[in-house]
């Protein structure tokens, strides 16, 4: 049911855990849906330099978190948010419809760390 | 090859059933129902199955009637009995934890003018027999309450159950499609009106069940057509299928003792590993009450999928109530109904086991499983180790 590019994301996830001092947090999903994502970013001179996810959910859900994370590093806050969840799930050679949501969550979880970034540094 | 632990799901189908119904597929390939040698032979066939059957559940030959499957069974003696009895009463009474099979019936027949009663359950998954003699009405015509559930394993009180049901003059069915060849039925001596089963549960193919009704009961046909099976399930008979049945079940009944006790030992030292090993696990279903074979636990700050998933890349098959193998958001009724919030529902676990496995693969599937809770937990957001440096 799941491509390649998926598994490989799956059982190898990049950019797991969280940050120490992060510019921004987001959390969306709830466990009672059985998905929670929460992305953390460093941010500096307008540029992610570092980003980190920790994910609930199932493997569609770790693949988008962990494929998110990897499209928006070394970004500017304005690249990051034209990613889209379209854009990540292409580029793990398509989702099965009904985990179509989970590549929603992942970029929720993205925009969510940059307004919680955004509300933490309004001179930025 | 990989390590089998979904055999609530299916079985593998033995040398010896296959043997025995292979020939009803190229030599003994007669239609039971023509006059010539060819269909003589397959009654022959037919009538010896049907004998072998009733045998396993001590039952008459003319009360088992071979199905497609379990649903069927499930579909045929709940329909059937309440529109043969809808002039006494039009409410039947159910649980929580049906299988799909009984639990969307009932749904359509409320949808055509039946009222249905979903009993609970408690923390083990067990209906009590109180709450069915509370539940029964003037107007009720129907008790239905599974023998063993398929997701946790518990073992219903079907006894006391069918005889409270019998007491105020209520038919009872009972869907034992888990419990038939791993648990004794004697039907002559049971409060029971009707049984449904499924071959491929017992090391028989899919596509072949039975269904027992009561010598006596009159119940709507399922299908129309020709006279096969008494004229209530028309259709030409699958012979291959159910000579296999027949096989199957007998050979089910024979070991069964033997196979019940070397399957819950495997069954206790996998339930035993995963408690003492790994931390923030439930056990689901009755820890005595239970089928030989069933272990399902919920790891708490993981999801099903990814754990199946995980399990599956180690060659260990086995299945989940969680949500996102079926597609919907909501975890198993089962699960819910024994009162777990969501959040844990979403980590079940289901592995089923047969007389094949071994303690090594039980062993192997402990030790992995230590290591792929430990690998989704790092990653998860809601494992408390990760959520320290919340501000």
């Amino acid at each position: 049911m799941y491509t390649e590019q998926v598994m490989d994301h799956f059982m190898h996830p990049r950019n797991v855990g969280e940050i120490e001092d992060p510019s921004g947090v987001g959390e969306v999903g709830n466990a009672k849906c059985g998905d929670i994502m929460k992305i953390y970013i460093k941010v500096e001179n307008n540029v992610i330099v570092d980003v980190k996810f920790q994910t609930f959910g199932c493997g569609a859900a770790i693949a988008t978190s962990s494929r998110a994370t990897e499209m928006v590093m070394g970004k500017t806050i304005e690249e990051a948010l034209a990613v889209t969840n379209k854009q990540v799930m292409e580029s793990l050679g398509g989702l099965p419809p009904v985990k179509h949501h989970c590549s929603v969550l992942a970029e929720e979880a993205l925009h969510a760390a940059i307004a919680d970034y955004k509300a933490r540094h309004p001179e930025a | 090859m990989g390590i089998y632990m979904d055999n609530a799901a299916t079985t593998r189908v033995t040398e010896p059933v296959l043997e025995a119904m292979l020939p009803y597929l190229t030599e003994h390939f007669g239609n039971p129902s023509s006059v010539h040698g060819y269909g003589r032979d397959a009654k022959r066939a037919l009538d010896a199955a049907r004998r072998e059957v009733a045998a396993a559940l001590g039952a008459k030959p003319s009360e088992i009637y071979f199905t497609g499957c379990g649903t069927e069974a499930d579909n045929w003696a709940i329909r059937g009995a309440a529109y043969a009895k809808k002039e006494k009463g039009r409410h039947i009474i159910t649980s929580a934890i049906e299988h799909h099979a009984v639990l969307h019936t009932c749904e359509q027949l409320e949808k055509e003018g039946f009222e249905v009663t979903y009993l609970p359950v408690d923390e083990y998954g067990l209906v009590s027999a109180e709450s069915v003699a509370a539940a029964i009405r003037p107007d009720t015509v129907l008790v239905t309450i599974m023998a063993a559930n398929n997701e946790i394993g518990t073992i219903e009180p079907i006894q006391e159950i069918g005889a409270i049901a019998h007491e105020k003059g209520v038919l009872f069915h009972t869907d034992a499609v888990q419990a038939v060849g791993h648990v004794a039925f004697d039907l002559a001596n049971m409060p029971i009106d009707m049984l449904s089963l499924s071959g491929h549960k017992l090391h028989a193919p899919k596509g072949i069940g039975a269904l027992y009704i009561r010598s006596g009961l009159h119940i709507q046909p399922f299908m129309r057509g020709g006279a096969q099976e008494r004229s209530q399930r028309a259709g030409t008979e699958n012979l291959a299928s159910i000579v296999a049945l027949g096989k199957a079940i007998t050979l089910a009944t024979e070991h069964m003792e033997e196979n019940a006790k070397k399957v819950s030992a495997l069954r206790d030292r996998l339930i035993k590993g995963i408690l003492e090993t790994i931390p923030d696990v439930r056990l689901n279903g009755h820890p005595e009450k239970r089928l030989p074979g069933n272990v399902n636990v919920c790891f708490r700050y993981i999801e099903g999928e990814s754990l199946l998933l995980s399990l599956d890349l180690k060659g260990i098959a086995g299945s989940s109530g969680s949500a996102c193998t079926s597609g919907s958001l909501d975890p198993s009724h089962v699960l819910l109904a024994i009162g777990l919030p969501h959040e844990i529902a979403h980590g079940s676990l289901r592995l089923s086991l047969s007389e094949e496995n071994t303690e090594e693969e039980v062993d192997f599937t402990i030790a992995s499983l230590q290591e792929i809770v430990a690998r989704l937990r790092a990653m998860s957001p809601l494992w408390p180790e990760n959520r320290k440096n919340d501000r």
